[in-house]
């Protein structure tokens, strides 16, 4: 039997985890390359992975400096005669044996001290010599706080949220589609006014157009209302322009066909074109339902109303609001990253080629 | 038919019945109007959505930066000529920001042109950094791909949020920091450290779209050319600056101008990370318009409308001048 280690003799395991096609050694250059790429993955990854420990830390563990760098809690022991659970303590004793008691106040310096076994007998303790037993606690209970506080709020907030990305990407999705098929597959007077005007809007930023933008936006009666954050985003240029070159790429000659046998322009579109175009259509739903998701500018300055606010805003309100509740703010930042960490896994690569393709995000 | 079935099947239903019930409306208008008039129908939401949310406002919008009181429509808004343009640019040593009556409009101005190329030269610098990086034959190049995009995913107030954590008083930053011996410093308190974490943050946030967009544009250059450059042994750097750059170039400019419309635009993170704080030290333009227009009572519609003109003009002048500097490049 052949032994794989044997096969080529004095190539250490360095050297084979390392190996390459073409060069057999890394030089200089590869090391730097791996070392810059290391302490990327630090730099960009570790602060995300940093606030998803953090979020099941006890509000004390929080609190502590230097921080812990996974999350702990006190030790808690029930001692007849108390309801609540008491947190339990290391005490060394005058006799420099160590004892394990439970702690029932703090007065001072000095705390009063039971013995679980015995708790008759309360013993006064120099702060200093009690040092808390901790253990590895998840405090998943910040995440249920966060769900049933103020009456499920963040429901109201996750579902704003969620109506607003679907119900824009759908609008964006039809009507993108249906201004790329008219100006891809048609050739009218006014066809290059008309995409020459609708791609002049990328060189008009939102923030720039802020103040009307609102000011339509009260006009139409939607202040307040998700539709008035769904409607000045729908027509994306970008979204035009990536379809329009897609469907520049589908033969004519499936259209004179449904012509022939009298399919109307609405089915022609519908049945032959949009399907034919789902590759680009995924590249503008996946760009539309990244940025309504994170959308903030307008979103802030149209939802005035507490009912109407985005994930995103309730979660910039918690800030203030919360601003000592650490455990609160933590557990919703990881939740609000969530479900796109969870899409990032699946759709990296249709987002990395859309991007490099057109440009868009 | 099982019950699951069943459900799809209702469900699909549903799905397609605005489907449905368009297909005979539009076929209706067809009959209507001729399929000549056809693509104005197909063309008509987005045109109507583009003209009423983008071309329009920027007519409106002039309108607003030359009228006054807090009111919110334009007709009725009194027309006070160029009065806005006048306080924003109302001062007696325009070195001194101090001394102008509205302050806030020159230092965030100021701020925002320290900003923008700082920003944008470290982000374009380390997002070409990690390109040719990630260009290289390596282990596990998907994943370290993904690692230095993901954050491009993220919502500005998570980023934000999760730097604040780490930067705090008591953070993550500081723990390393006295764990090394040395003295912690309160981050987001002082001028200075609080503008270097918000360059540090919009970069971290942000540069992995600019990395995918450059390491694309890599990948479009030819293998054989840098197969020549080795059978000429010519050095790494001079590969780099001969080969790699002068090719790179279109996509370059392509990334620099998209990276200036962003960073001028930078809003979110910041109004977050800092508030704009400590005092103005990182207020930008577009939280001015912000603070001026909609946070302030009373609001000033004019004055945001003034300067958010301003941060346009600002625009077209940073892409103007990169246009400029890449054709002058090209003739040599």
């Amino acid at each position: 039997m052949t032994d794989l280690s044997q096969a080529k003799p004095g190539l250490s395991i360095v050297e084979f985890a390392t190996r390459r096609r073409g060069r057999k050694r890394l030089d200089w250059t590869d090391w730097l390359t791996y070392l810059y790429l290391f302490l990327g993955l630090v730099v960009m990854f570790t602060p995300v992975l940093w606030v998803a420990i953090s979020s099941f830390k006890t509000p004390a563990n929080l609190t502590e400096f230097p921080p812990t760098l996974l999350p702990y809690a006190n030790q808690t022991a029930v001692v007849e005669g108390h309801d609540e659970p008491l947190p339990l303590f290391d005490v060394v004793g005058e006799d420099g044996e160590s004892r394990r008691l439970a702690q029932l106040r703090r007065v001072g310096i000095q705390a009063q001290m039971v013995d679980p076994a015995n708790p008759e007998e309360r013993i006064v303790v120099p702060v200093g010599d009690a040092t808390p037993v901790r253990q590895l606690y998840l405090a998943t209970e910040n995440y249920t706080n966060l769900l049933t506080s103020s009456g499920g709020q963040i429901w109201r907030y996750l579902f704003n949220s969620l109506f607003i990305t679907v119900v824009a990407t759908a609008i964006t999705l039809v009507m993108n589609s249906m201004a790329a098929f008219a100006l891809s597959k048609y050739r009218f007077r006014g066809s290059n006014i008309a995409l020459v005007s609708i791609l002049a809007t990328l060189m008009i930023p939102a923030t720039v157009v802020l103040v009307p933008t609102y000011m339509i936006v009260a006009q139409l009666g939607l202040v307040g209302n998700l539709w008035g954050v769904i409607l000045p985003t729908v027509a994306t240029p970008t979204g035009v322009f990536l379809l329009r070159q897609y469907m520049l790429t589908i033969p004519d000659e499936l259209i004179e066909a449904a012509r022939m046998d009298h399919a109307s322009e609405w089915r022609i579109f519908w049945r032959i074109i949009l399907p034919l175009s789902s590759p680009a259509l995924a590249v503008v739903a996946i760009f539309s339902i990244l940025s309504r998701w994170n959308d903030f500018l307008l979103p802030l300055v149209v939802l005035t109303r507490r009912e109407s606010y985005t994930l995103q805003l309730a979660l910039a309100s918690f800030q203030t609001e919360y601003g000592v509740r650490y455990e609160i703010l933590l557990a919703m930042t990881t939740l609000t990253a969530l479900p796109l960490a969870f899409a990032f896994i699946f759709l990296q690569r249709y987002i990395t080629s859309g991007i490099a393709s057109t440009g868009i995000k | 038919m099982s019950a699951r079935v069943q459900l799809a099947s209702a469900a699909g239903a549903i799905l397609s019945l605005p489907a449905r019930l368009i297909e005979p409306a539009m076929s209706g208008i067809q009959r209507g109007v001729g399929i000549k008039r056809m693509p104005w129908v197909f063309l008509l939401p987005n045109l109507v959505a583009v003209i009423l949310f983008a071309l329009l406002p920027v007519f409106i919008n002039v309108f607003y930066s030359m009228s006054g009181s807090d009111r919110l429509f334009p007709w009725d808004r009194p027309f006070v000529g160029g009065a806005n343009y006048q306080s924003l640019l109302d001062c007696t040593n325009y070195l001194d920001p101090s001394t102008c009556s509205r302050d806030l409009f020159w230092r965030a101005l100021g701020n925002t042109m320290v900003f923008v190329p700082v920003q944008v030269i470290c982000m374009i610098a380390i997002a070409l950094l990690t390109a040719i990086c990630l260009n290289r034959d390596i282990v596990g190049r998907g994943f370290f791909r993904g690692i230095f995009f993901f954050p491009v995913m993220l919502s500005p107030v998570v980023v934000a949020l999760t730097w604040q954590w780490i930067l705090q008083r008591n953070g993550a930053l500081n723990g390393l920091i006295s764990a090394a011996g040395l003295t912690p410093v309160n981050w987001l308190i002082f001028p200075n450290t609080a503008f270097f974490w918000s360059v540090f943050v919009t970069v971290w946030a942000h540069m992995g779209f600019y990395t995918i967009i450059l390491l694309a544009g890599l990948q479009a250059i030819p293998r054989d050319v840098y197969e020549a450059a080795k059978m000429d042994s010519a050095s790494p750097w001079r590969v780099f600056t001969r080969i790699t750059l002068p090719l790179l170039k279109p996509v370059m400019l392509v990334v620099f101008i998209l990276a200036v419309i962003r960073s001028v635009q930078t809003f979110d993170e910041l109004y977050v990370l800092t508030g704009g704080g400590p005092g103005s030290a990182t207020m930008l333009m577009v939280q001015y318009i912000y603070e001026v227009g909609f946070a302030a009572q009373p609001r000033n519609f004019g004055l945001a409308a003034a300067a958010s003109l301003f941060l346009g003009l600002a625009l077209l002048i940073f892409t103007g001048i990169q246009m400029r500097i890449s054709r002058g490049g090209n003739n040599d």
